[in-house]
C-alpha cells in the first residue's frame, strides 16, 4: 500500500475542515469571540497542518503553520480580533483552499501567493503582538531546506499538562486498537518518520508502539487519523504520565481483546483519550475541558457515521429501478382488477400492500437525491459580507428554511442565479446607510433568504428592505432601450422588464452589478429548471424576488391527453385551463392560421395532430378540446381529442438512446408499460408553424427537415 | 505432434467469431453476437412524429426508452409485415441501446477468419461501408453487418451529431 492512497482522504477531510473554518470565522463575534469557536478554527488549521506534513505538502504545511500560530495567539487573547483581521484570516483560508486544489491536481501551489500571504501573516503578528511567528531565524520567502514533519517550535511553551513532551525528545506509547495488519505496518512506518520507533508488537486487537519523538502527542494523533479512526488510537507518555488530564481510562492490554474481539472498538465510558482536544482546551480554559472533548468527538462521529458518500449514478440507478417497480406494480394491479370472479381477498390485500410499499419506497428513494437548502445558503454569508464591504453598505443576512430539501441537481444549478439575485439586491435594492437613515430606516439593511415547500414546488425568496423598484425609471429605461411599453402596464409587467436582455437601471455601473448582463440569464436558467420568477416590490419598503421551482426533475405532474389513438403527456404546470372551442370564438387569420378568443385574448391555435402527424384524429375544430397552455411566457391553445387524466410520471430521457425530437421534451412509461411522449409546448408551436410554412406553395421547395432543424435551433 | 496441432487449433479458434444470423425477406444477415443484448418480440412501439419511416418509434425495455429501427424498410424490402415471427434484436452500440426489427432469427454461427470474405463494392441501399464482409457457409451466404457503423451513421438519423 502506498501513502498516496490516502491523499484523497486527506483532501476530503481538509476540505471539510476548511469549510468549517470559514463558517466559524464568519460566525465570530469580533468584540467578544467565543473561545469554543476560536478553538475549533485553531484545531482545523492544526489538523490540516498535521496531514500536510505527513504527505509532504510543504507549502500548505508552512502556511497552516503560520496561520495556526497566529490563531493560537488569538485564542489566548494576545491578539485582539478586528474585522480586518478576520478578513485576513478568511483570505488565508481561501489561499489554503487554492493550495489544496493545486496539490489535488498534482500541481505546485502558487509560490508568489504563498509568499504574499506569509508576509501578511508575519506582518500582522509583528504589528499586533510584536512577535515573529517563525522565531525570527528563517526568512519566509526562502524555502526551508529540511523536508517534512519539522518539529515545530511552539511560539511560547505554554504551561500545559504535558510540558516535556514537546520540548525534548520523549518516549511515548501509542496503542492501536483493532487495527488490521496492513494499516499497522503503515502506521509504524508513519511513526518512524515522526521519530524513532523503539519497540513495537502486539496483536490486532491491541498493538503497542513505543516511540521516541519530539513531536507532540496531538500531532501524532493527527497524522494517524488519516489512516485509522481517532478512537482506535491511544497515546500516552512512557513515563506513565497520562497525556490527557481527563484521566483517560488506561486501556488494559488484554481487556478490549477479550471483551470485544470483533466489534468496533468503543473505548469504555467517555471516549476521552483525545490528547488534541483535551490539550487545546487545557490551554485555553481548563474548565471547558470535558465540553471541548465532547464537542470534538461529536463533530467527528457526526461526520463519519451518519452519512456515506455515494455516486449519483448509483442513486439514479436505484431511482430507475424503483420507477420500474412502480410500473410493474400498476400493471399487476390492472391485471388483477380485470380478473373476473376471483375475489380472493388475500390477493387483493397483497396487492394493496404492494402498492403502498412501492409508493413508500419510491418516496424514500427520491428523498436520497434531496439535499437541504443549507447547502446553497451556507455560501451566502461570505458573498454578502464581501459585496457589502465593497459597496460600503451595512447588511444583515437572515436565512430561513435551511432544512428545506431540494433535488441535488437543482441545488447545484440554483446557486449561480441566486448569487446574482443577492448581489443585485445588495447593490440596487438596499440603500447606503446614510440614505437609509435619512429615510427613517435603520442603517443596517436586511436581506432575507428563505426557502419553503408549497405543493409540489419549492419557493425560494430573496427579500430586501431597500428602496424597491422604481416604476418610472424602469419605464423610462425600457423606452430608451426600445422596448414596447406603455404607462398603463401593470406593476407586475413593469417589474418583469428587469429580465429583458441588456436592461439595467443602475445609475452607474459598479463592480458588483449593473452591466445589464445577467437578469435575463437568471430568468433563462430558472426557466431551464422548469421554474419561474416573480417580483413583488413596494417603493420605500423593499423588493421580494420569488423563485418557484419543481422539487425534482425526475418526476413530473402530467396531464395525459389523447390525440387519435396516441397518448401524450402535458406538463401540468403549463396547463392553465381547457375548454371546448365554440365556432364564434375561432378566427381564421391570413390563410390557415387560426386564433382562439379566450376572455378577450387571442391565442394562437396549435393542432397537436397536425404538428405530430397523428392519424385518425378529430379534425373538426369544434369537436376537439382546446387546452390553454403557457410556455416561455406565451399562451397557446393546443387542440387535442380528449383529456384522459392527471398522473405523476417518471421522466425518461429520449436522448440517452435516441436523439432530440422536435416538439417533445422527454418520454415516460405509462401504467400499461407503453411509452408516452411528454410534449414541449413551445417546440410544438414552432413545429406547427414550420409545417404551415411548408404547405405554402412559395416555400414548397424547403423540406420539412430543414424547417424542423430551424425550429430546433431557434 | 498432437500438441502443436492443439495449439494451432486453439489459435485458430481464438480468431473465430460468433455471429447471430437473422433474415430479412429471403436474405440472411449476421451481426457480431457480442453486440447483441437480447431478442424480443415486436410490441408496444410508440410512434415518433417527423422521424424517417424506418424509425418505428420507441419502446420500453425494462425502464429504458429504446428506439426501434426496421431494417426491412431501411433496406427497401418489398414485404414488410408485423406478425408473430417478427423479432426485435436489441443491440448495444457505442453505449446506446437500439432495437432492430427483422423477419426472424435463425441461429448462431461460428465463422473462422477464412470463411469471411471481403464485401464487394455494391449496393446503393446498403453501402459496403456498413459491412464487415460476407460469410460463406457451404451453400449459404451471410451478409455480415457492421452494426456499429450502420446505426451510428448519419443516414440512420439515430444520433444527434455534435455539429448541430
Amino acid at each position: 500500500m502506498d501513502i498516496t492512497d490516502f491523499y484523497d482522504t486527506f483532501f476530503e477531510e481538509a476540505e471539510e475542515l476548511l469549510a468549517d473554518m470559514e463558517r466559524y470565522l464568519l460566525e465570530l463575534d469580533v468584540d467578544a469571540p467565543d473561545t469554543e469557536q476560536l478553538n475549533a478554527i485553531f484545531r482545523a488549521a492544526h489538523s490540516i497542518k498535521g496531514g500536510a506534513g505527513t504527505f509532504g505538502f510543504d507549502v500548505l504545511q508552512r502556511t497552516t503553520h503560520l496561520f495556526e500560530n497566529l490563531l493560537d495567539h488569538t485564542r489566548k487573547g494576545e491578539l485582539k480580533l478586528r474585522r480586518d483581521i478576520v478578513d485576513i484570516f478568511l483570505e488565508t483560508k481561501d489561499m489554503l483552499s487554492d493550495q489544496l486544489d493545486a496539490y489535488r491536481n498534482s500541481d505546485e501551489p502558487d509560490q508568489e501567493a504563498f509568499e504574499r500571504i506569509c508576509e501578511t501573516l508575519q506582518r500582522l503578528a509583528l504589528e499586533e503582538i510584536g512577535q515573529d511567528l517563525e522565531g525570527g531565524s528563517t526568512s519566509v520567502a526562502a524555502p526551508k531546506p529540511q523536508a517534512k514533519p519539522e518539529p515545530e517550535p511552539k511560539p511560547e511553551p505554554v504551561a500545559s499538562d504535558e510540558p516535556d513532551i514537546e520540548a525534548d525528545s520523549n518516549h511515548c506509547i501509542v496503542t492501536l486498537l483493532n487495527v488490521g495488519e496492513k494499516d499497522r505496518q503503515l502506521l509504524v512506518e508513519e511513526l518512524g518518520q515522526l521519530g524513532e520507533v523503539i519497540t513495537h508488537g502486539g496483536d490486532e486487537a491491541c498493538y503497542e508502539v513505543t516511540l521516541a519523538s519530539s513531536v507532540g502527542n496531538d500531532d501524532i494523533e493527527a497524522v494517524m487519523c488519516f489512516i485509522v479512526d481517532a478512537d482506535q488510537v491511544q497515546i500516552r507518555s512512557a513515563g506513565g504520565v497520562s497525556a490527557s488530564p481527563a484521566d483517560a481510562p488506561e486501556p488494559e492490554k488484554k481487556a478490549p481483546a477479550q471483551q470485544q474481539p470483533t466489534a468496533q472498538p468503543t473505548p469504555p465510558e467517555a471516549p476521552s483519550p483525545k490528547p488534541a482536544a483535551a490539550k487545546s482546551a487545557g490551554e485555553a480554559k481548563p474548565a471547558g475541558d470535558a465540553k471541548s472533548a465532547k464537542a470534538k468527538s461529536k463533530a467527528k462521529g457526526g461526520g463519519e457515521s451518519t452519512s456515506i458518500r455515494v455516486s449519483v449514478d448509483k442513486v439514479d440507478q436505484i431511482i430507475n429501478l424503483v420507477g420500474e417497480l412502480i410500473i410493474t406494480q400498476s400493471m399487476l394491479d390492472q391485471t388483477v382488477s380485470e380478473m373476473e370472479g376471483v375475489a380472493d381477498s388475500a390477493l387483493l390485500n397483497g396487492m394493496s400492500l404492494l402498492q403502498r410499499n412501492a409508493r413508500d419506497l419510491q418516496e424514500s428513494v427520491m428523498s436520497i437525491r434531496m439535499i437541504p437548502m443549507d447547502f446553497v445558503f451556507s455560501r451566502f454569508p461570505r458573498v454578502v459580507r464581501e459585496t457589502a464591504g465593497k459597496l460600503g453598505k451595512e447588511i444583515e443576512l437572515v436565512t430561513e428554511g435551511e432544512s428545506t430539501e431540494l433535488d441535488k441537481s437543482l441545488t447545484e444549478r440554483i446557486i449561480d442565479p441566486l448569487t446574482h439575485l443577492v448581489r443585485n439586491s445588495l447593490d440596487h435594492g438596499i440603500e447606503p446607510p446614510d440614505v437609509r437613515e435619512a429615510a427613517g430606516k435603520p442603517r443596517t439593511g436586511k436581506l432575507i433568504l428563505s426557502a419553503k415547500h408549497q405543493g409540489g414546488n419549492i419557493i425560494i425568496e430573496v427579500i430586501d428592505d431597500g428602496a424597491g423598484l422604481n416604476r418610472d425609471r424602469l419605464l423610462a429605461k425600457a423606452r430608451e432601450n426600445g422596448l414596447p411599453v406603455s404607462d398603463t402596464m401593470s406593476d407586475d409587467e413593469v417589474w418583469q422588464l428587469i429580465f429583458a436582455p441588456g436592461f439595467s437601471t443602475a445609475k452607474e455601473v459598479t463592480d458588483v452589478s449593473g452591466r445589464g448582463v445577467g437578469m435575463d440569464v437568471v430568468k433563462r436558467n430558472i426557466q431551464g429548471m422548469g421554474g419561474h420568477v416573480l417580483i413583488m416590490s413596494t417603493p420605500g419598503e423593499g423588493t421580494t424576488i420569488r423563485i418557484v421551482l419543481p422539487l425534482t426533475l425526475a418526476i413530473l405532474d402530467g396531464m395525459s391527453i389523447k390525440v387519435g389513438n396516441e397518448m401524450f403527456i402535458l406538463p401540468l404546470s403549463a396547463v392553465l385551463e381547457s375548454l371546448q372551442p365554440a365556432k364564434e370564438d375561432l378566427y381564421a387569420m391570413a390563410g390557415d392560421d387560426v386564433v382562439l378568443k379566450v376572455r378577450d385574448e387571442y391565442l394562437p391555435v396549435v393542432a397537436v395532430h397536425e404538428a405530430l402527424d397523428v392519424p385518425n384524429a378529430k379534425t373538426t375544430l369544434t369537436e376537439t378540446i382546446a387546452v390553454i397552455v403557457q410556455g416561455e411566457g406565451r399562451r397557446y391553445a393546443l387542440l387535442v381529442d380528449d383529456l384522459v387524466g392527471q398522473q405523476q410520471v417518471v421522466v425518461k430521457n429520449l436522448e440517452t438512446n435516441y436523439r432530440k425530437v422536435p416538439g417533445v421534451s422527454a418520454a415516460t412509461i405509462l401504467g400499461d408499460g407503453s411509452v408516452a411522449l411528454i410534449l414541449d409546448i413551445t417546440g410544438l408551436h414552432r413545429l406547427s408553424r414550420a409545417k404551415k410554412e411548408k404547405r405554402r406553395p412559395e416555400r414548397g421547395l424547403q423540406t420539412l427537415e430543414v424547417l424542423t432543424e430551424n425550429a430546433l435551433e431557434n | 505432434m498432437s500438441q502443436t496441432n492443439d495449439a494451432a487449433l486453439a489459435a485458430a479458434e481464438a480468431h473465430n467469431r460468433e455471429f447471430l444470423v437473422f433474415s430479412l425477406g429471403d436474405e440472411e444477415y449476421a451481426v457480431d453476437i457480442l453486440k447483441v443484448q437480447e431478442i424480443r418480440g415486436y410490441e408496444n412501439v410508440t410512434r415518433i412524429a417527423n422521424a424517417p419511416d424506418f424509425i418505428k418509434g420507441v419502446t420500453n425495455l425494462r425502464g429504458v426508452i429504446v428506439p426501434i429501427v426496421d431494417l426491412r424498410i431501411k433496406f427497401h424490402l418489398d414485404k414488410v409485415e408485423y406478425g408473430g415471427q417478427t423479432v426485435v434484436i436489441v443491440v448495444n452500440v457505442e453505449d446506446r441501446v437500439v432495437g432492430i426489427v427483422v423477419d426472424g432469427v435463425s441461429d448462431v454461427m461460428t465463422l473462422s477468419p477464412d470463411q469471411i470474405k471481403p464485401a464487394p463494392e455494391f449496393g446503393v441501399t446498403l453501402s459496403s461501408d456498413f459491412l464487415s464482409g460476407l460469410g460463406s457457409l457451404e451453400d449459404r451466404m451471410l451478409v455480415i453487418v457492421d452494426i456499429d457503423k450502420l446505426l451510428t451513421s448519419d443516414e440512420m438519423a439515430l444520433v444527434d451529431r455534435v455539429a448541430e
